[in-house]
């Protein structure tokens, strides 16, 4: 038993936990964005991300680059989908009321999920950039896979580009505003419909980062979404709805459990980790 | 008199069927402190709220600077220089002091004054400079007030209506705030005073409109109005 544990709970495994964590945290960003501005469950953030990750493969083929710079183009580009969507579907069925939002959110992720279907085939895919094989040796025979580093990296810069965004300019403080009290955030001269699309641009642009990471990292299929949307939920609530550093703690502990569940248990571990957080925090570690 | 800045000509504003605001008319002459009483319930919100663009009335007219405004939403009216002080102060209040005066020149009419208007809502409210950095809902209610006011000057506005900002203050931090508007409307700007508490909003104010159920019963100027007629008015006697 205790070697059991011992095999499980090794320096190496907390190193990939780690690494991961940053991952997740950006999985989760996204959707605790849409939750925290725009209170909606977004249903359909797992094909965002789905469709992310198609973006920057076909990309990277076809302008034969590396997958990571493609983020260039789908950044900008998912953007502008997710402020397209917001501003002429969601915004219009949101003014009868958040059920019919969800539903609407529901809707698109079936849509999208067929349509990549039909777009890009069932084939499995994954990126495989020559530096995804390399790991960086450390003292006592710990190694540190540079691809999760990388992708730590890009995780952790996006998450904090959006916060200076959030804090620092107008139409981050006019999201932020909007988010805390609508009346009075309009009464500041802010168009709430406009501060939900920017939002929701965000979260796709955010969903463009977190495809390129999970494309990179693992084999996806077109119907790959649904797993990445429950995980996105799990970020959320163990950080809390609408908190950015929630999301990155909710990251970690994703991550960790993952790794520690191992190939087989991965998703199961942290399936057990969100259900004790509901049991005992339900709000979240950084709700408000 | 001149051309009153702000004219509410025959308003009317429902909760669905519920009429709370019914054939209100009222003038608000340009630089003066007018304030606006009545009874708990009396549709004195719903009235500020139907000016101010957050309410769309279901009849009547709302003129500002001449210009018909009726029914054009909240963020459009406060880049032509109307403000809303709304009740309960409604701060972001996971924003901090200074983010949320920073929220007050959000329109890009007053996004150029910035830096003016920031240093005149510290020197107005000093205790603010001091929270700058506080989340603005650990504030005091009194501070919060003078936060959602700071607010409303940011915008630079030429108008400022103010709903009920004395309730549930104690009454030195109500008497600090009063001197305060009194100043601001020194500066030249048109402030409209809403209030229960008919004694300091009469004696601030130089024009008084009393509301009852809905309407607008009696306008007139504070040295005019006798203590009766108000007290008629407001209780509907
Ligand atoms: N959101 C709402 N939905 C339905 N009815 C409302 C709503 N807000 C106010 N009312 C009703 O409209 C009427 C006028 O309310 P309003 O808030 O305008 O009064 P008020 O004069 O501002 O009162 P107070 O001094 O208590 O703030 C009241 O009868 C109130 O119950
Ligand atoms: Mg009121």
């Amino acid at each position: 038993m205790l070697e059991v544990l011992q095999n499980i709970f090794t320096a190496q495994n907390a190193i990939s936990g780690i690494l991961l964590g940053g991952l997740f945290a950006v999985l989760g960003v996204g959707m605790t964005i849409i939750f925290g501005i725009v209170k909606l469950t977004n249903l359909a953030h797992g094909e965002f991300v789905i469709l992310g990750a198609f973006c920057s493969t076909l990309i990277s083929q076809a302008l034969d680059i590396d997958p990571i710079l493609t983020l260039i183009i789908t950044i900008p580009l998912m953007f502008i989908i997710g402020m397209v969507l917001q501003s002429v579907l969601i915004n219009r069925v949101m003014l009868q009321g958040s059920e019919p939002a969800l539903l609407v959110t529901f809707g698109l992720s079936i849509i999208l999920q067929d349509a990549m279907l039909l777009l890009f085939s069932a084939d499995a895919r994954k990126m495989n950039p020559s530096y995804a094989q390399s790991n960086i040796s450390l003292p006592g025979g710990l190694y540190i896979p540079v691809l999760d580093l990388i992708l730590l990296i890009i995780s952790l810069v996006t998450i904090l580009v959006l916060t200076l965004f959030l804090r620092r300019t107008y139409m981050g403080r006019a999201i932020r505003a909007t988010s805390d009290d609508i009346v009075a955030a309009s009464l500041m001269g802010v168009s709430i419909k406009k501060a939900y699309a920017v939002a929701m641009g965000i979260a796709m642009a955010t969903a463009a980062v977190a495809g390129l990471c999970v494309g990179m990292r693992w084999t996806f299929y077109p119907s790959s979404g649904g797993e990445y949307l429950l995980r996105a939920f799990g970020v959320v609530v163990i950080g809390g709805m609408g908190s950015i550093p929630g999301a990155l703690v909710g990251g970690l502990v994703f991550g960790l459990a993952q790794v520690f569940g191992g190939a087989s248990y991965g998703l199961l571990a942290s399936y057990v980790v969100l259900i004790i957080m509901l049991a005992v925090r339900p709000q979240g570690l950084f709700s408000k | 008199m001149s051309e009153p800045i702000l004219k509410v000509e025959g308003v009317q504003a429902k909760y669905g069927d519920f009429i709370a605001v019914e054939s209100a008319t009222l003038d608000v002459p340009q630089g003066m402190i007018v304030s606006v009483i009545g009874a708990n319930g009396a549709g004195k919100s719903t009235l500020m709220d139907t000016i101010a663009g957050v309410h769309k009335p279901s009849a009547g007219k709302v003129y500002f600077k001449g210009e018909d405004i009726t029914g054009m939403p909240a963020e459009k009216l406060v880049t032509r220089g109307l403000s809303l002080v709304p009740q309960g102060s409604r701060c972001f209040i996971r924003m901090t002091v200074e983010d949320n005066l920073i929220m007050g020149s959000y329109p890009k009419s007053a996004r150029g004054k910035l830096k003016e208007s920031l240093e005149r809502v510290y020197e107005l409210f000093p205790v603010l400079k001091q929270k700058r950095n506080d989340l603005s809902g650990s504030l005091s209610g009194g501070q919060r007030q003078m936060v959602a006011i700071g607010r409303a000057l940011m915008t630079n506005p030429d108008c400022v209506l103010f709903d009920e900002i004395s309730l549930g203050l104690a009454p030195t931090i109500i008497k600090d705030i009063y001197a305060r508007i009194k100043e601001i409307s020194a500066g030249g700007m048109t402030v409209v005073l809403v209030e229960q508490d008919t004694q300091r909003a009469i004696r601030t104010a130089q024009l008084c409109h009393i509301m009852l159920k809905g309407r607008v019963v009696l306008s007139g100027s504070s040295k005019e109005l006798t203590d009766e007629e108000i007290k008629k008015a407001y209780f509907g006697l």
